[in-house]
C-alpha cells in the first residue's frame, strides 16, 4: 500500500481574529510576527489517515509539499508521524499559482513518483482555502475521487470510505488507485514521538524544480491563471456587546434572562 | 469566449420539490442574467423533473432544461460530472451557479477541473463587474478572518458554489413565460467507478440544528462529554438543540455532525448562546445569522465578545445552572 499525501505549509490559522492583518495592496496576508507557519490542518489528518493505513496494511506513505524551501518543516512534521519520504516542490516558475497551477505541478511529481494505490488531499487549504485541487488534480490524473473522507478502509485493492454529509454519512467504494480529500472528522493526529522527532530532523528532503518534474513551464504561464483575486478584505464589525451587570452569578443570570424574554 | 452566453442555474431536487437553494439560485442568477442582458437557465435533473420545470419559470428562468432519467436521482459523482461536462461543453453558459451544498461541494470542483473553468467555491456575495461584465464572486479566505473577490477573466464557465440562505428565495410570479427543453442524452452507467453502497442519516435528537430557534454551542472549555450535560439541559428547557464548536467535536464530546461553522452547518436561531468557546471566525462565520448571540467565556478578551449581543464573563460552571433555575422560574409563574 503506498499512499501520497499532498500537504501544504500555511501561515498559523489559529492565531486569534484581532492579530489577522492583511496588506490589501498587495493582496497578501501579513503573518504575525514570532508565529510559525504550520502544517495546514486537514493535510495533517490526511496524513494521520495515512498512518492509520500504514499501522494497518504497512507499505508506505510519501508526502509533497509545493512552497517555499521552508516547506521542508511540514515535510519533516509528517515523517516524525509516520511518513517515509518526503519532498517539496520549490521554483520560482511556482509562485502565485491557481488551483490548476497547483494540481497541475503536484500531478506531475505524482507521475513522477509513480507506483500509488491511494493520493490523498486534504479538503481544503487554511490559508486561501478554494477547496479544489484535490479534485482538479483527480480530473488530471483520471482518477476517482471521493471527498470529504473520515474514514478510509482498504481490502483487495479496494476502497471503502466513509464520507461526511451535512446530515449523516454515506459509504462509498472505489477501485485504487484514486483521490481522497480529508476532512477533521477522521479524527486528531497522532503526536510524534521523541525519537521519530529526531529522525525526521536528521531526514534529507530533496527539493523537486520545475525541470525535475518535468513541468510545462507553458501550463503555468500567468495568461492562463483560471482565476485571480482582484480584492482582499476584512469586514469591518462594530462591537456591540452589553456587558450583563451582577455581583453574584444569581443576579447576572436574572438580568440576562430578563433580557431576552422578548426574544424566546 | 463571447460563444459562452447566460447564467445557468444547477438545480436540486429535494423530496419531489425544488430545493431552497435553487429558488435563492434563481433570484441571484435572475439578478446576473438582467445585468449582463443574458437569459437565465435552470438544468433539473433526475426521474420526475419534467413536473418542476413550469415552477421554475415562475422563479425567473427563462429557460428550463429537464434530464429525465431516474438515474440521476442519486448524486453520483461521476455520472454527474461526465453528463453535466458534455452538457455544458454543448450549451456554454458563461456563468454556471451551484449551491454550496454536499452535492455541489462534491461536484463543481471536479466539474471545473473537467471543463477548466473558473470556481469560487462558498461565496457569499455576486455581482457583475460593470466595466467588463465578468462575474466578481466574493468568498471567504483564511478561515472567515477576510474575504476574496475572485474573477475569472479568461476561463468559462465562471463558476460559483453559493452558500445557503445567503440569498433571499426568488419571488414566485405564474404569468412568467418560458421554454422548457428537454433533453434526451443519456448518461452511460459504466463509468461509474465510486459507487455510494450505503446512506447512514444521522438521527437527532430534538430539532435539527438548521430548524432550531434556540441553540446552545459548547467549546473546548467545556472540558468534557459529561459537562455538555448541562448545556443539553439549558437547550431542551428553551425547545432547542445543541451545537458545538470543531475543537470539541474533535474530542468526541459531541457528534461530528453538531459542528457548526465554516466546515460545519451554517445555522441562524433567533437566540444562539456560545458557552466555553473562543469565537474563532470559522466558528462564527456558521452562527453570524443568529438574531441574539450571547457569550458567556471566563476570557474579556476572547473574540466572541466582538460579535456577541450579550456577554457574560465568567466560569460556564457557575452561571448555567442558575441560569437554567431562573428560566425555569420564568417560565412556570
Ligand atoms: C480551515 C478551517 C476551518 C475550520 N472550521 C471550523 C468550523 O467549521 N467550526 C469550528 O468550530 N471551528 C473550525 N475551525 C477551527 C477554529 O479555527 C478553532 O480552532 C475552533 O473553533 C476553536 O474551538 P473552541 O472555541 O472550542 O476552542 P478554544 O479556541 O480553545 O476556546 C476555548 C474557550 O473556552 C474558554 N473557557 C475555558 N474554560 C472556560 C470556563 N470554565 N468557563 C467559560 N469559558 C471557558 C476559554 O477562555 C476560550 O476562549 C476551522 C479551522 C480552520 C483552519
Ligand atoms: N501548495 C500545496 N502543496 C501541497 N499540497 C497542496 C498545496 N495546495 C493545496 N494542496 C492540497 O490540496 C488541498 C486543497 O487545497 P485548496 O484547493 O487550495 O483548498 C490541500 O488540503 C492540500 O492537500
Amino acid at each position: 500500500m503506498h499512499t501520497i499525501v499532498c500537504i501544504k505549509q500555511v501561515p498559523d490559522p489559529e492565531i486569534p481574529p484581532a492579530k489577522f492583518k492583511i496588506d490589501p495592496v498587495a493582496k497578501k496576508v501579513i503573518p504575525p510576527p514570532g508565529v510559525p507557519p504550520v502544517i495546514s490542518v486537514y493535510d495533517e489528518r490526511a496524513v494521520e489517515a495515512a498512518c492509520r493505513l500504514k499501522d494497518k496494511h504497512k507499505g508506505k506513505i510519501t508526502v509533497l509539499s509545493l512552497g517555499s524551501e521552508k516547506a521542508t518543516d511540514v515535510v519533516r512534521h509528517a515523517i516524525s508521524m509516520g511518513a517515509d519520504e518526503g519532498y517539496v516542490l520549490q521554483d520560482e516558475a511556482f509562485e502565485n499559482l491557481d488551483s490548476f497551477g497547483t494540481a497541475y505541478v503536484l500531478g506531475k511529481a505524482i507521475q513522477k513518483i509513480g507506483g500509488y494505490d491511494l493520493i490523498l488531499c486534504g479538503r481544503q487549504a487554511a490559508d486561501w482555502g478554494a477547496g479544489q485541487v484535490g479534485s482538479i488534480l483527480a480530473e488530471i490524473l483520471g482518477l476517482p475521487i471521493i471527498t470529504l473522507a473520515c474514514d478510509i478502509q482498504v481490502e483487495d485493492k479496494k476502497l471503502k470510505i466513509k464520507r461526511i454529509l451535512k446530515d449523516g454519512f454515506e459509504i462509498v467504494e472505489a477501485p485504487t488507485p484514486a483521490v481522497a480529500t480529508v476532512s477533521s472528522e477522521i479524527g486528531l493526529p497522532r503526536l510524534p514521538a521523541g525519537v521519530a522527532l529526531m529522525l525526521a530532523r536528521r531526514k534529507q528532503i530533496p527539493i523537486w524544480k520545475a525541470k525535475d518534474i518535468g513541468a510545462d513551464l507553458s501550463e503555468l504561464d500567468p495568461s492562463k491563471v483560471h482565476t485571480e483575486i482582484t480584492e482582499i478584505f476584512i469586514p469591518t464589525r462594530e462591537r456591540k456587546c452589553e456587558m450583563i451587570p451582577g455581583a453574584t452569578p444569581a443576579e447576572v443570570a436574572t438580568n440576562l434572562v430578563s433580557k431576552l424574554v422578548k426574544l424566546i | 469566449m463571447s460563444e459562452y452566453k447566460g447564467v445557468m442555474v444547477l438545480g436540486e431536487i429535494t423530496e419531489g420539490k425544488l430545493a431552497p437553494i435553487t429558488i435563492e439560485l434563481l433570484g441571484i442568477g435572475r439578478r446576473l442574467a438582467n445585468d449582463l442582458g443574458e437569459e437565465l437557465s435552470l438544468l433539473l435533473m433526475g426521474g420526475k423533473a419534467g413536473v418542476l420545470a413550469r415552477e421554475a419559470i415562475a422563479y425567473g428562468a427563462n429557460k428550463v432544461y429537464v434530464a429525465e432519467d431516474s438515474l440521476f436521482d442519486e448524486y453520483n459523482s461521476d455520472t454527474y460530472t461526465q453528463w453535466i461536462s458534455n452538457f455544458c461543453q454543448k450549451t456554454m453558459p458563461s456563468i454556471l451557479l451551484i449551491g454550496h451544498t454536499d452535492i455541489g461541494c462534491d461536484l463543481a470542483p471536479r466539474l471545473n477541473g473537467r471543463l477548466r473553468g473558473g470556481l469560487a467555491m462558498d461565496a457569499v456575495n455576486l455581482s457583475i463587474d460593470p466595466s467588463t461584465k465578468l462575474l466578481v464572486s466574493t468568498r471567504p479566505i483564511f478561515g472567515g478572518n477576510a474575504y476574496a473577490k475572485v474573477v475569472s477573466r479568461f476561463a468559462r464557465p465562471q463558476m460559483a458554489t453559493v452558500r445557503t440562505k445567503i440569498f433571499p428565495p426568488a419571488e414566485r410570479d405564474d404569468s412568467r413565460q418560458g421554454e422548457i427543453v428537454s433533453v434526451a442524452e443519456k448518461v452511460d452507467p459504466s463509468i461509474i467507478k465510486a459507487k455510494v453502497i450505503d446512506r447512514i442519516k444521522e438521527e437527532f435528537e430534538g430539532v435539527k440544528l438548521e430548524d432550531a430557534e434556540v441553540i446552545v454551542s459548547g467549546g473546548h472549555g467545556i472540558g468534557s462529554a459529561k459537562n455538555f450535560e448541562l448545556l443539553w439541559e439549558l437547550a431542551r428547557l428553551l425547545g432547542g438543540t445543541v451545537g458545538a464548536t470543531r475543537r470539541a467535536c474533535d474530542e468526541g464530546w459531541v457528534p461530528v455532525t453538531r459542528q457548526i461553522g465554516q466546515s460545519g452547518k451554517v445555522v441562524s436561531p433567533k437566540l444562539y448562546i456560545a458557552v466555553a468557546l473562543s469565537g474563532a471566525m470559522s466558528h462564527i462565520v456558521g452562527c453570524l445569522g443568529s438574531k441574539c448571540i450571547v457569550a458567556i467565556n471566563k476570557d474579556p478578551e476572547a473574540n466572541i465578545f466582538n460579535v456577541a449581543h450579550f456577554g457574560i464573563v465568567a466560569d460556564y460552571k457557575e452561571v448555567l445552572p442558575v441560569l437554567i433555575e431562573k428560566f425555569k422560574e420564568q417560565r412556570s409563574p
